[in-house]
């Protein structure tokens, strides 16, 4: 009988929890759908939805042009980072001599400086040889995340073992091809990562890209957001219509991946 | 794999040099910056004046307080909501809890400055509509004084970041055996005091991890303080990452601000190796 009433209360406490954990997404979509009058009357209440917000935001958004520049910086970062990690990390685990171990401690070291350290002779250093663009922002993606993904593949590939370095040299391949086809392959759990970390990451990020991003077009989903929220500091329907949009694609990628990310998620942290 | 140097370095070298070129030169070049008074195009040596000017910049020392204030509230507050959370979606193992557990993670999946945008909207929208329909005061005026200001960055912090501390508490939990929970029970222990005697030991290391997570994320915090406030009123709400910024990209007081952006690498330098120590102690004492 106790342990009913306990268990009960317990349910009663988590849906609510949860409840209020949802309540400022809840809260901005029901506002996003009201008219600006609606809105300023009474911001708690329900009305008849419209969806003009929505048109409205997407196109001065330039919501297909930033989605695209979202994606292609965060895509070829991402690519790059897995591409150079795992070869780092997997010529560091597969030696023993001093200049491996060096390497190593050099990027636990780097790990420990805040970019706010770095930023402004890092984009002093690439004003001045006129080289800001979204090349070097990538490039910058990388160099920043390599760091900890090398740590974190290096830990992947001591665990496979030597004999499957052999296995695949022994089929003739030389070494950059039994990498590809043998070896990295064996570690894609890390791979998924790696992967996912990033991409959150680099998707998310405001601060770097709007230091070296300068022209319109190039603008990334939370780049135009900044500036699109300053426009309409008055038209909350529009800027919250804005908001939704914004955040659409992430909450349809965790739909999509929702295991693998929260696992990468106490992976990243704990390793 | 590597007998031929040829394939260590075609393996080794882009990264290093990316490395370099993107972290460890600016780094340097950041160390003599901070001994300047670079403002962006000119610059001249000042040795340590930079240094000594800032601790005696209100602006700067007032960063650094709210910063303090703000990391101390976080790591209570996140690491108190996150653990009970952990407790309550570890109690079953079934899609209800499983479904908890990514309703109160997904806060994380959203960048600063969305998150900053949502928050302002209810701040400002949402508590005045409550205060105006409830008439109570409290709810009035968020965001307008440095308290409710930092108030405010506070709960959206707790509500960014106590879903993924969650997390780290359920991975441990969840690695105390089941046997020994079960045993405890036949023995006659509680639910208070399988908690004390059998989690909260296991959960050492744990506390560790989140305790040095948030403190880190505090310290670096930016795009929500730039969303949510944007340090206002006044400067009153500017943490440390946004002072630098703005004292090097608004006020083009580069070697100023590059002086700041040094001490904070030493501060983040200083809570990494304490959290090694405790760790490696902590693994010690659990060896023993």
């Amino acid at each position: 009988m106790k342990a009913k009433v306990v268990r009960n209360i317990t349910w009663i406490i988590s849906v609510l929890l949860a409840l209020i954990w949802l309540y400022p997404f809840v809260i901005v979509l029901i506002n996003s759908l009201k008219t600006k009058s609606d809105l300023f009357s009474n911001p708690l209440a329900l009305s008849r939805p419209t969806f003009g917000n929505y048109t409205e935001a997407f196109l001065s958004l330039n919501y297909v042009q930033s989605f695209f520049n979202s994606t292609l910086i965060t895509v070829t970062s991402v690519l790059l980072i897995t591409l150079l990690a795992s070869m780092t990390a997997y010529a560091l685990a597969r030696t023993h001599g001093k200049i491996s171990s060096i390497i190593y401690y050099l990027c636990a070291a780097t790990m420990l400086i805040p970019f706010q350290s770095i930023m402004i002779p890092l984009i002093s250093l690439f004003g001045r040889i006129d080289f800001l663009n979204r090349i070097s922002l990538i490039l910058m993606n990388t160099g920043l995340a390599l760091s900890l993904s090398i740590i974190l593949y290096y830990g992947a590939f001591l665990g496979v073992p030597a004999s499957i370095d052999e296995a695949a040299m022994i089929d003739g391949a030389n070494t950059v091809k039994a990498f590809f086809s043998v070896i990295l392959p064996s570690v894609s759990p890390m791979t998924g990562t790696v992967v996912i970390l990033n991409a959150m990451k680099i998707w998310n990020d405001y601060l770097l890209p709007s230091l070296v991003i300068n022209k319109d077009g190039m603008y990334t989903i939370p780049l135009r957001m900044y500036f699109f929220f300053g426009e309409n500091n008055s038209n909350w329907q529009l800027a919250l219509a804005g908001l939704v949009l914004a955040i659409i694609p992430i909450i349809i990628l965790f739909i999509l991946l929702q295991k693998q990310i929260m696992q990468s998620a106490t992976e990243g942290a704990i390793k | 794999m590597f007998q031929k140097k040829y394939y260590y370095w075609l393996f080794v070298l882009p990264s290093l040099v990316l490395i370099s070129v993107i972290i460890l030169i600016p780094f340097l070049i950041g160390i003599f910056y901070s001994f300047t008074n670079s403002n962006g195009i000119t610059a001249s040596w000042v040795g340590l004046k930079n240094y000594f000017l800032l601790f005696s910049d209100a602006n700067f020392l007032q960063s650094c307080w709210l910063t303090f204030l703000f990391s101390l509230l976080s790591v209570a507050g996140i690491n108190v909501i996150a653990l009970s959370f952990a407790l309550l979606v570890t109690r079953r193992d079934n899609r209800f809890t499983k479904f908890l557990r990514t309703i109160f993670f997904i806060p994380n999946l959203i960048g600063g400055i969305l998150l900053g945008f949502i928050w302002q909207f209810i701040f400002i929208q949402i508590f005045g509509a409550l205060g105006s329909q409830l008439h109570l005061s409290f709810f009035n005026g968020w965001l307008s004084t440095p308290e409710s200001g930092l108030w405010g960055l506070v709960i959206l912090f707790w509500w960014q970041m106590s879903g993924y501390i969650m997390l780290i508490y359920v991975a441990f939990l969840n690695a105390i055996p089941r046997s020994t929970i079960e045993s405890a029970k036949l023995d006659g222990a509680n639910e208070g005091q399988i908690f004390w005697w059998i989690k909260l030991p296991q959960l050492a290391p744990a506390f560790t991890i989140s305790l040095f997570l948030t403190l880190a994320n505090s310290f670096k915090l930016y795009e929500q303080n730039l969303a949510l406030t944007n340090g206002g009123p006044f400067r009153s709400t500017e943490m440390i990452a946004m002072n630098i910024y703005n004292t090097a990209f608004v006020n083009y007081q580069q070697g100023y601000a590059q002086a700041a952006g040094i001490l904070l690498f030493i501060f983040v330098a200083l809570v990494s190796f304490a959290q090694l120590y405790f760790s490696r102690k902590g693994e010690r004492q659990n060896e023993s």
